[in-house]
């Protein structure tokens, strides 16, 4: 069968998609910035804290872990109405990237810290610095610069996994292209640039990545590198 | 007038939960034996073969699987096919793996020790006879767990399937709750099996892992 491909019509709409792109990017740096204080506080939990607290800690990794993105964000877009919690589509989006985004977090930052040699944290006591002092510079510092990678990693798949959250019509990037696509029946096309846009962001984010890994982890190159973890 | 959430809806949600099931294995058959041939491109000695393979993995590696979904659900559509929703999840959930197994299972073939490379050639192997007899089954012990990790990213993502209309375990959930409008009970319970799917899985690959590194 022939079919002639119309891509003209898509540039006109460009802006459009641009706008989404700009939200997919938003939703993504923020729930990366909220995910990660979730995944640092988790990975501290799991390792220093009361019992009761640990098993919480691992519970909600788990449970977050062997179960999909679009039921958790169908728990919390349609189930938090049910019990008097409205939420707009943006912000179900946003918390429910946070959550995933945490759970996987906390997995790799705790990683990085029980990978922190023991000698090391005895040196620090040997210095008469405190539990807090400890965890922060001794432990927590140079895990993140080891688990950094990994991090970086996850980060970029949940940008690209941010595009379920079309499913409750929160508009980012894949809900214009669906909006764009009940307008013009065009579906191929307009998949085919969204595809093309989705590369440049992933690209984007790991020369971003790159960039902030140079400016805050200047000591990184003298540590060993974490390799990433593979989803 | 809405019904309560009953044994029927749990049954209804169980049978949905086969077709997540077999979109899993069929996710899984294709993409590996798709990846196989990934991972053999990428490691191969032929530059044209691993540019090929690598640009193809960056391709669908920088790509939301929900983007695949689309782009083969209405692909096939505009040549004319009009072809069920399991076909074209199946389709994209094959591109999917294959990208993500080839590179897992690149990485395995590379960390068998250049030694065994070395000393098959000085045993005059072909490239062919070194990978089927030296490199390949120690590459497979060593991909065994992150395969099975990499299971409960595919039986987790066939959800992304309810988007294009396939009733699996996902979806099913979506109409049970709108039946039932007690999507904070339905949700919860479509969670659980997912759960009792994927959670086993993990441990599985887990203590793989802990058995392998314990042999060397």
């Amino acid at each position: 069968m022939h079919y002639d491909f119309q891509f003209a019509f898509i540039f006109q709409h460009l802006d459009q998609l641009l706008v989404g792109a700009l939200l997919t990017i938003r939703l993504s740096a923020l729930s990366m910035i909220c995910g990660l204080a979730v995944g640092i506080f988790g990975a501290i939990i799991s390792i220093h804290g009361s019992a009761p607290a640990r098993f919480a800690v691992t519970s909600y990794v788990e449970l977050i872990r062997s179960t999909p993105f679009l039921v958790q964000l169908f728990i919390i877009f349609f189930g938090l109405p049910s019990i008097g919690v409205q939420v707009d589509a943006n912000i179900a989006a946003l918390v429910a990237m946070t959550v995933n985004l945490g759970a996987y977090s906390t997995e790799i930052v705790r990683a990085g810290m029980m990978a922190i040699h023991p000698s090391q944290i005895e040196a620090a006591q040997a210095l008469a610095m405190t539990r807090g002092q400890v965890i922060r510079h001794v432990v927590l510092t140079p895990a993140l610069e080891k688990v950094y990678p990994a991090l970086a990693s996850q980060f970029t798949l949940m940008m690209l996994a941010s595009s379920i959250v079309s499913a409750i019509s929160a508009e980012e990037l894949t809900a214009t292209a669906n909006l764009l696509d009940a307008e013009t029946f065009r579906s191929f096309e307009i998949y085919l640039v969204v595809m093309v846009l989705y590369i440049l962001l992933a690209l984007l984010f790991r020369l971003a990545f790159w960039l902030i890994g140079l400016v805050v982890f200047k000591r990184r190159r003298r540590l060993g590198v974490a390799r990433p973890r593979r989803m | 007038m809405l019904a309560e959430f009953s044994l029927d809806n749990f049954i209804f949600l169980l049978e949905a939960a086969q077709w997540t099931l077999l979109l899993s294995v069929l996710a899984f058959v294709g993409g590996g034996i798709a990846g196989f041939i990934v991972a053999l491109m990428r490691t191969s000695h032929i530059g044209a073969l691993r540019v090929l393979s690598t640009v193809y993995i960056q391709i669908i590696q920088g790509t939301p699987v929900l983007i695949i979904l689309f782009l083969s659900f209405y692909g096939l559509a505009i040549f004319g096919y009009k072809l069920p929703p399991m076909v074209a999840a199946t389709i994209a959930m094959t591109i999917y793996s294959s990208a993500y197994l080839g590179e897992i299972w690149r990485g395995c073939i590379e960390a068998v020790p250049v030694q065994q490379w070395e000393a098959s050639t000085a045993l005059a192997m072909t490239r062919w006879q070194q990978l089927r007899y030296v490199i390949l089954p120690q590459a497979v012990r060593i991909s065994l767990p992150p395969t099975v990790g990499f299971l409960v990213q595919i039986v987790k993502n066939t959800s992304i399937a309810s988007i294009i209309g396939l009733v699996e375990l996902a979806q099913a959930g979506k109409l049970v709750s709108n039946a039932t409008f007690q999507p904070f009970l339905v949700f919860p319970i479509v969670a659980g099996i997912y759960f009792v799917f994927c959670y086993p899985l993990s441990r599985f690959s887990f203590a793989l892992e802990r058995k392998l590194h314990a042999h060397r």
